[in-house]
Parts: structure tokens; C-alpha cells; sequence
């Protein structure tokens, strides 16, 4: 049974809205950032398995980013990357040109700044997902102008 | 059907998460045997995908007999997030379809799914979830009927 994506976008606003909140007053855009990160990459992990259970083994690293553009975007965001670029040295950028988190805000850079913060959990999912299928990265969320935005994965070395 | 006397989950890095028999007594055995079937695992997942051009390709996640022992049957499957399982069965003189075993494995699959959805499980720790040991048990008992 699908849930409607509104339901996430929801539960994902107000788990920024909380934490930003913290225990004791305000958490700083950093600390607030990180706490996401690490949400999403358990989050990341545990939702990779499902969505390749049943899938043939990835036959490069390629094959691994293009499956996270389409069908792993598919099933988080109900859309997939609009674009995949890659030097192909380890170093991939996915562009969605409407995020799907951006949906309600306004396309002016009115809410630029925290909208930073609605990138730190899909990042983290992004870096615990790839991690999970053996692809060990940094990632880096940019905000190229709402409510497109950018991914860069930068593969570690092994 | 042929019995299942053991099986085990070993995470991406190799080592054991899991592992179940029936026999009793033979722990340090069984650890022994999925240890040394852990090789010829790497070996199966890496021959293929280097030959990955054409038709040596693999194609599932399911990696069939390990390797011939004059005791046991073993068999393995790895998934997307390179966690192994390992079953070993009885070696009689029936023998198990590739279906019936990749049935076994998909249900472990789902099994362990299931466990990383619970939040109280940190994914690369040892597995002590009751209710993926009563699957598991089950599924063991299932197969020697």
C-alpha cells in the first residue's frame, strides 16, 4: 500500500521543526544540519534494501547512480533526477529541477536560507543509501535556484 | 524435502550477524563452514561481474551451490547491499530445485527486510530480533517436511 507523498513532506517539515527547537532553545543550523544527515542516512539504508530486493546485482557504479536517479528518486520523491552528469572519476551531480521538499515554498528566494535545511535529511538518505550498496561518498546539496537544486556525490576512494 | 541445518547472514564486510542450527553441539562446525563458503562467494560475485560483458553477467541475487562437501549442501545469495546468506543442508541422496531454494532465500530476504525496519535494529549489528529467529526457525522446520 503507497501512502500519499504529502504525509512525508509533512512528517519531514515538522522533524526539522522540532529538532530545530532542540531541548534546551535553539539547536544552530549546523548541529541542526548534522542531526538531519544522520536521520536520513539510517533512513537511506534501511530504504535501498527494499527498493532493490528484488532487483538484479548493479553492474557498476553507474549502474548503481543511474538506478538512484530514477528508481530510488521514483519511490522517495514520486519523480526522478532531471539530470546526471559525472566525470566519470567518481564524481556524479543530480539535479532536480522541482524538489520534491521545495513543493509549498515559495519559488522566489524568500525562504533560501532555511530551505538549506530541508536538503541536510534527503542528503543523508542519498549518502546512507549508496553506502548500503557499497558506494562510499561524501554528499553535497546545493541550491541552485528554488526550487531547483543540486546533489553532488563525491565517491571516496577504496 | 532435504533438512536445513543451518543458516546465517554475514554483513557486506564479512563477517557473522547470524548464524542458526539444528544440530546440536555443532556451533563452531557450522561457524567453520560459512566461513570458508565466504570465499567462494567473493569469488562467484567477482568472476561474474568482471565477465559482466554478455552472457556470464549475473543475473540474480541468488548464487546457487557453493561448493561440493561430501556432508552438507550449501548454498548462497547475496543482496544489492552485499549481505550474504548462507543455508546448508543435509546431503542426501534427494536433492533440492533451484526454485525451492530460491524461495528459502527470498523469504530470508524478506525476513531481514523486515528487521531493518525495526528501529531497534542498527544494520552491520548482531541480529537478536526474536521475531527474525522465529521466521528463521520456521522456515528450517518448513523445509525438512
Amino acid at each position: 500500500a503507497e501512502i500519499p507523498d504529502s504525509v512525508f513532506e509533512l512528517l519531514h517539515a515538522e522533524i526539522v521543526r522540532v529538532l530545530k527547537n532542540g531541548k534546551d532553545g535553539s539547536r544552530s543550523n549546523t548541529e541542526l544540519k548534522l542531526k538531519l544527515e544522520e536521520m536520513g542516512y539510517r533512513v537511506g539504508q534501511g530504504w535501498i534494501e527494499k527498493c532493490t530486493k528484488d532487483r538484479a546485482p548493479f553492474k557498476d557504479e553507474l549502474d548503481v547512480m543511474k538506478f538512484v536517479c530514477k528508481e530510488f528518486w521514483m519511490s522517495v520523491y514520486n519523480k526522478q533526477v532531471d539530470n546526471l552528469r559525472t566525470n566519470h572519476q567518481g564524481v556524479y551531480v543530480l539535479q532536480d529541477n522541482k524538489f520534491h521538499f521545495f513543493g509549498q515554498m515559495s519559488s522566489t528566494a524568500q525562504y533560501t536560507d532555511e530551505a538549506h535545511m530541508y536538503m541536510a535529511f534527503p542528503g543523508g538518505m542519498l549518502r546512507g543509501a549508496l553506502a548500503a550498496v557499497g558506494v562510499n561518498c561524501t554528499v553535497g546539496c546545493e541550491i541552485t535556484s528554488m526550487p531547483a537544486c543540486k546533489f553532488t556525490i563525491s565517491v571516496l576512494p577504496s | 524435502a532435504m533438512a536445513v541445518v543451518c543458516v546465517a547472514v554475514v554483513s557486506k564486510e564479512n563477517y557473522p550477524l547470524y548464524v542458526k542450527t539444528t544440530v546440536p553441539d555443532s556451533d563452531l562446525k557450522f561457524h567453520y563452514l560459512v566461513h570458508t563458503s565466504l570465499d567462494v562467494v567473493e569469488e562467484k560475485v567477482s568472476f561474474l561481474s568482471e565477465h559482466a560483458r554478455g552472457s556470464s553477467e549475473r543475473r540474480e541475487l541468488y548464487l546457487g551451490q557453493l561448493y561440493p562437501s561430501e556432508e552438507y549442501k550449501i548454498y548462497g545469495y547475496v543482496t544489492n547491499t552485499k549481505v550474504k546468506f548462507v543455508v546448508i543442508m543435509e546431503n542426501t541422496n534427494s536433492y533440492a530445485k533451484d526454485n525451492e531454494m530460491k524461495a528459502l532465500f527470498k523469504k530470508l530476504h524478506s525476513a531481514y527486510y523486515n528487521l531493518l525496519r525495526n528501529p531497534y535494529y542498527t544494520p552491520g549489528h548482531q541480529i537478536q530480533s526474536k521475531m527474525f529467529d522465529q521466521t528463521v526457525a520456521s522456515l528450517m522446520q518448513q523445509s525438512s517436511k
